[in-house]
Formats: structure tokens, sequence, C-alpha cells
């Protein structure tokens, strides 16, 4: 897996906070701004200023690490473990664990690999099979979570040693295989970027989808009497975005530009935004992570909420193992083990979601993810080698749950809970 | 009866409970209870701890099945085996803990589990315009309806559990203890918001331990004694005195002679306390209810 073989990270540009990179928004933001703070409400600061403390302590050490070249292979190195990641920031919503996560999509890359290499299937029936049996892990994990009731952490510890066990089975006397490096995994998670000109379009694209949304939002909400962002608020909100990721982009385009396979990763958080914003489920979620019995007295089918969440961590989990096994062009015996299981949970937590429960958001996993690959492309471009990148990620990672546990027990002195 | 309940012109009669029983293995919780609620009267239902309010209350919320005895709805005879089949007849209860997800605005908490949907998601805006008119016409004071409930007051809290069980405009609605928690402002903004509930039409059932409450906004109190009807009144009519002597057994079924000393309950599968009237007592009961059906 690409978390425990070489590990260059370096920043990635996609940090999703418009509102306060500019002074005129942050002056226009800062009283509510300053009052939620003041009340525990961190959000994605923390994170964001240990990024930026992050990559100015590597620059200053090595000015390596800023350079595109290093930029982009961050992005590419993000793709895998922050997919992993964003299924842990589902099942810390609903207040579980799954820590198995690197056992299964090692799983996946190995029946990956043995479908495909050694049966021959088609990539497609390849890639299905490998996402279904991390389906089926999940839903194992909700079937015994809600049938017999066992703790999540223990369910799971089984599934780490129960499933890194398949995973040698699967990959038989072999113990590694490699991926063709003509096949479409490969090409996708090594060779194919966005020509420049796409780039720009997806971001204008973007841009342009998110600042309709708005629009539509304050015009329903105005016409509805309701207090509604005003054009000039949206209008500074998406002109920031477009600055950032055209910036992004241009910089990155300097050198290989835009890995298609991190352009997949960023889909998929924009999506999993989505869905845990806009839909019944993804209320359900936050709701079952709040109060479990508050959520079953409100119809909810509570039940159903913790088998789709865990079904959900671990389909992405063999869909980070599939990248990962894509990105090292093999799959073998280490695939998913060594820090993958720790990183993507650290990435998760690091970025903001709640081991509380019910706090969080997509973007979590893509800011963790941020941080940790980050730290340890630094270490790496310094020459230091996984002992000192260890503790420096435990490190970050007890930094990150006392800022979030700080921040809990200032919402609550506060009332924000 | 000696304290025969005033019949004001109650509206339609929603819920009636006849003879209903419940026991817990060797406990009896409730026995032969009568019990009726009409549309926009507000019904205290009182009683020492163990009294079995807390039993009756679970029985309509669907939480037990009662062991015996018949309950109508809209003068129907209904089963209410589950929360679902509660909530389906149009009754929300309203327990002690509330039951709100604290890291959820008042919004979400409102319409959790009954949200309004349209073609790209949440229709966030209607169910924001909505609750601004439940609140509104509750005349409940919450600060905003987009901060996480758990920075609401107690009062507030109670407000918000409330506004949300009238989402689906139920027929009745049960109120658990809802001041308990509260302190003298908060207990009369949740009393106001008690009297909006009459005004709106609803029959409401609120269970408690404060007499001034009680008195203050009831229609018509009914005591429960160790799992039976001790009696009925009316809250005009009654006093704290005549409750507590009912509510401790000092006097029996509004006015009948004072009951021997109670066993401990549970001990057995014997009665809990002799009833040499009780046949006397449900036939009355029986016939003032009736009388107040024809009125």
């Amino acid at each position: 897996m690409s978390g425990a073989r070489d590990d260059r990270t370096g920043p990635v540009e996609q940090i999703e906070d418009d509102g306060m990179l500019s002074p005129g928004a942050m002056r226009r933001a800062a009283a509510s701004l300053v009052e939620r703070v003041r009340g525990g409400d961190l959000g994605s600061i923390p994170v964001i200023v240990g990024v930026v403390v992050i990559w100015t302590v590597f620059q200053l050490l090595n000015p390596v690490f800023l350079t595109s070249a290093n930029l982009v292979l961050i992005t590419m190195q993000c793709a895998a473990i922050g997919t992993i990641a964003l299924g842990i920031v589902v099942v810390l919503l609903v207040g579980e664990i799954d820590l198995s996560v690197g056992s299964v999509s090692g799983l996946a890359a190995a029946i990956l690999a043995v479908s495909f290499v050694q049966l021959q299937w088609n990539p497609i029936f390849a890639l299905a099979a490998a996402i279904t049996a991390g389906m089926l892990a999940g839903l194992l994990y909700g079937f015994l979570y809600t049938r017999f009731g066992l703790p999540s952490f223990v369910i799971t510890l089984a599934g780490l040693l129960g499933f890194l066990g398949l995973q040698l089975w699967v990959l038989g006397d072999t113990g590694s295989i490699s991926l063709p490096f003509d096949s479409f995994f490969v090409q996708f998670a090594q060779q194919m970027f966005l020509p420049a000109w796409a780039s720009y379009t997806v971001v204008g694209v973007s841009v342009a989808a998110y600042a309709l949304s708005l629009v539509r939002r304050a015009r329903r909400r105005s016409a509805a009497n309701l207090e509604a962002q005003s054009y000039v608020e949206i209008g500074i909100r998406s002109a920031l975005l477009l600055v950032f990721l055209l910036v992004s982009a241009w910089y990155l385009n300097l050198s290989r530009g835009v890995g298609v396979m991190f352009l997949f990763f960023i889909g998929l958080v924009v999506a999993m935004h989505l869905v845990l914003s806009r839909t019944r489920w993804g209320r359900a979620v936050y709701a079952v992570g709040g109060s479990v019995e508050a959520a079953r007295r409100a119809g909810i089918r509570v039940d159903r909420i913790y088998l789709s969440v865990f079904a959900l961590c671990s389909s992405l989990a063999a869909v980070g193992g599939v990248l990962a096994a894509s990105r090292l062009a093999a799959a073998n015996q280490s695939s998913g083990g060594g820090d993958t299981n720790l990183n993507a949970i650290a990435a998760a937590v690091i970025g903001g979601a709640s081991l509380f429960g019910g706090r969080g958001t997509a973007f979590s996993a893509l800011l963790g993810v941020i941080v940790i690959q980050s730290i340890s492309s630094g270490l790496t471009l310094l020459n230091l080698d996984s002992s000192v990148r260890f503790m420096v990620t435990g490190v970050v990672l007890v930094l990150a749950v006392i800022v979030d546990s700080i921040s809990r027990r200032t919402r609550a002195a506060s009332g924000r809970a | 009866m000696s304290n025969p309940v005033s019949s004001p012109p109650y509206r339609k009669r929603v819920l009636t409970m006849r003879g209903v029983s419940k026991h817990f293995g060797a406990v009896k919780a409730l026995t032969d209870v009568d019990f009726w609620v009409n549309e926009g009267e507000v019904v205290a239902l009182i009683g020492d701890n163990g009294a079995g309010k807390s039993t009756l209350v679970k029985i309509l919320a669907g939480v037990h099945p009662p062991d015996g005895g018949t309950i109508e709805f809209d003068d129907e005879a209904v089963e209410i085996a589950s929360p679902a089949d509660s909530q389906a007849l149009g009754i929300e209860t309203i327990f002690q803990d509330l039951a709100l997800c604290d890291n959820l605005d008042v919004v979400a908490n409102l319409w959790l589990g009954r949200e309004l949907v349209t073609s790209g998601g949440l229709d966030e805006v209607e169910m924001e315009q909505r609750t601004w008119t439940l609140l509104r016409e509750l005349s409940a004071k919450v600060p905003s309806v987009r901060i996480p409930v758990a920075a609401l007051s107690g009062g507030q809290r109670q407000t918000v559990a409330i506004a949300r069980s009238l989402i689906g405009e139920p027929r009745v609605v049960i109120l658990d203890e809802p001041t308990a928690a509260l302190g003298v402002a908060q207990t009369a903004e949740v009393l106001n918001l008690i009297e909006r509930l009459r005004e709106r039409g609803h029959g409401v059932i609120l269970i408690s331990h404060n007499m001034a409450d009680v008195l203050a906004v009831a229609d018509r109190v009914v005591v429960l004694r160790l799992g039976r009807n001790n009696g009925v009144f009316s809250a005009v009519d009654a006093t704290s005195e005549t409750l507590v002597a009912a509510i401790t057994g000092a006097t029996q079924g509004g006015g009948s002679a004072p009951e021997p000393p109670a066993a401990p309950r549970g001990e057995s599968g014997a009665p809990i306390i002799p009833m040499p009237s009780k046949s006397a007592r449900r036939g009355s009961a029986r016939t003032s209810r009736d009388d107040r059906n024809d009125a």
C-alpha cells in the first residue's frame, strides 16, 4: 500500500475554505466566527492552521517540499488513504469505529489482483468483486453489531485479523502479484493526468455549480422570507474559491498536473458531502451519532443506518485498496498492512471528525489526509526514516484529539455541546 | 362518585381506556383502570411513585401492550402494539428525557424522521419556514432555529420537544413530567405552551408531581393509587389537599371509606389492595362517564 511504501507527501491545494482567506469576507464573517470559536465550535480552523504550520516548517527545512512536482506526488498519495479515511469519517459520525479498514483494503487489492491477473477476468468484474468483498465485510460487521450488540471495536478488531488471513489465503503461495503496467488500473493511478485545459474546465464548472447552488438557495430563502446570503457574499465566496482552485490547478500544472485519481478522490468527497448534508439518510447518520435513542424514537430505522454505514465504510476501504494496489502496480501480503489502518483513522480524526460521534464532515477526510501525507512527505524529504515519521504522526494525532476534546468541553461549557 | 366531573362543553371524545390492566411478572402495575381524554382538554394524571402513571402512558405510547381491558380511539376499539401504532393513531408522547439530538439544530430535530424532501434533497427552506410558523403559533421563545439544541435552555428544549410532537398534527399529546427539571420562569413558559396545545384542540395528558402546575393548567385531574383509579376531580373544584389525600390514599375513590394500609407491592400474586367495593366503584365510574357522553 502506498501508506506503507514511500510516503512523500506534500500539500494538496484543495482545502475548501473560501470564506477564510480573504480580508473582505473575513471581516464580514468575523463576528459570527469569533462567536463560534469562543463557543468551541472550531470547524476546520485547527486543521487548516496545522497544514499551514506543517508546510511552512518543511519548506524552511527543505525547499523541495513546496515544489509543484512534490505537491503532485502528495496529491497522488492522498487518494488511497483519503478514500479509506472517508469511510472512517462516516463510521465515526455514528459514533462507532472500524479498525479493519487496512485489512479490508488489502483483501480487496488481493482479490483484484488474483481475479484480474491470474484468472484473467474482465477488469470491471474484477473491480466489482473487490468492492463487493468489502461491502460484504461491512454488512457482516453491521449484522454482528445490530444483532448481537457487540462493540464495533471488538468486531472490527476480529475483522482486522480475519480479513488479513483471508487476504493471505487469496494471494496463495505467490505472495505478490503484479498488475500489468498497461492495464487500466495502473494507468489510472500512475499515468493519467488532466491536460491543463481540462483542469481549468473542471475548476470553472465546479465553481459555477457551487455559485449556482448558493444563488438558488438564497433566492428560495428570500422568497420564503428567511434570512438569506446576499449576492455580494455569494460572489465573494465563489470568486475566492475560483481563485484558490485556479491557482492550485495552475501550480500543479507546472509539473505533471492534476491526477485523475486525485480528482476521483475529490469527487468522492464532494459526493459524500452532498449525501451527508442533503439527504434523509445523511441526516439520520448525524442523528444516530447525536443520540441513538432520539433517532430511534423519531422513527429512524437505526439498525439499517448502522448496516449501511458499516457497509459503506468497508466498501470505501475496498476502493482505497484498489487505488493503492493500482498505484503500486501490485498486490502483496503487506497490502493494507503497516500503518494504513492508523493513517486512515488518524486522517479522519485530524480532519475534525469527532471520536464521540455526530460531528465532522466529508471534508474532514480530505483535510486530514493532507496533513498525514504532508508530514510523511516532509520527513521523507529530510531523509528521516519511518521511526521518526511514526512518532511525529502519533504526536499530531494526539494533538488533534486534544483539540477535539477541548473544543467539546468548551462547547459543553458554552452550551453548544 | 362524590367528585363528579362538572361537564363544560367539551368537544369530542378522542381516547377511552376501559378496565385496563398490566402486570410485570407478579407485580400488578395497573388494575382495572379507566381513563379518557377529549379534544381540547388537559387531563392531569397524578399519583405517588409506583402508582402506575408511567405504565399507563407507556401503554398509550405502545411501549407495553396491556394485559386486559380495551382502548378506544374515536369510538373504535384499537390495539396499540408498538410505538409506530401509537403514532399512526395520532398519539405523541414526550418523555422526560425529551430525546433530542444535541448535535442537530432546531429544524433538524423538529423534522427528524419526517424530513420534507424535494428533488434536490432535503427541503430545508420549507422545513425552516414551517418551523417558524409552528413556533410562533405556540408563542415559543427560541433564539434561532439554526443553532444546535444543546445551546438551548431547559424550557426551550422542552418547547422544541413539544413542537416536534406537533409536526404530525396528533390528536393526543402526552407530556411526562414536563416541568420537573425547570425553574420558575421556564415552568411558566411550558404551562403557557400547554394552554396553546389546548387551544389548538389537542387532547393533552399531563403527568406531574407538582400540584400547583396541575391546578393551574388542567381541566380534569385523574388520580391513580397503587395501580387503580382513585378519583377523578374537576380542576375547578379540587384543591391541593383533596388531591394529596387521594394520592396518599387518605380518601379512596374520591370519598369512599379509607382503605386499609397497603401491603408492599408485588410481593405475591395476590391483589395488592383488598378492594371490597370494586364492582360498585367501577359501575359508578362508568355511569358518570356515560352521563358525560350524553351531555
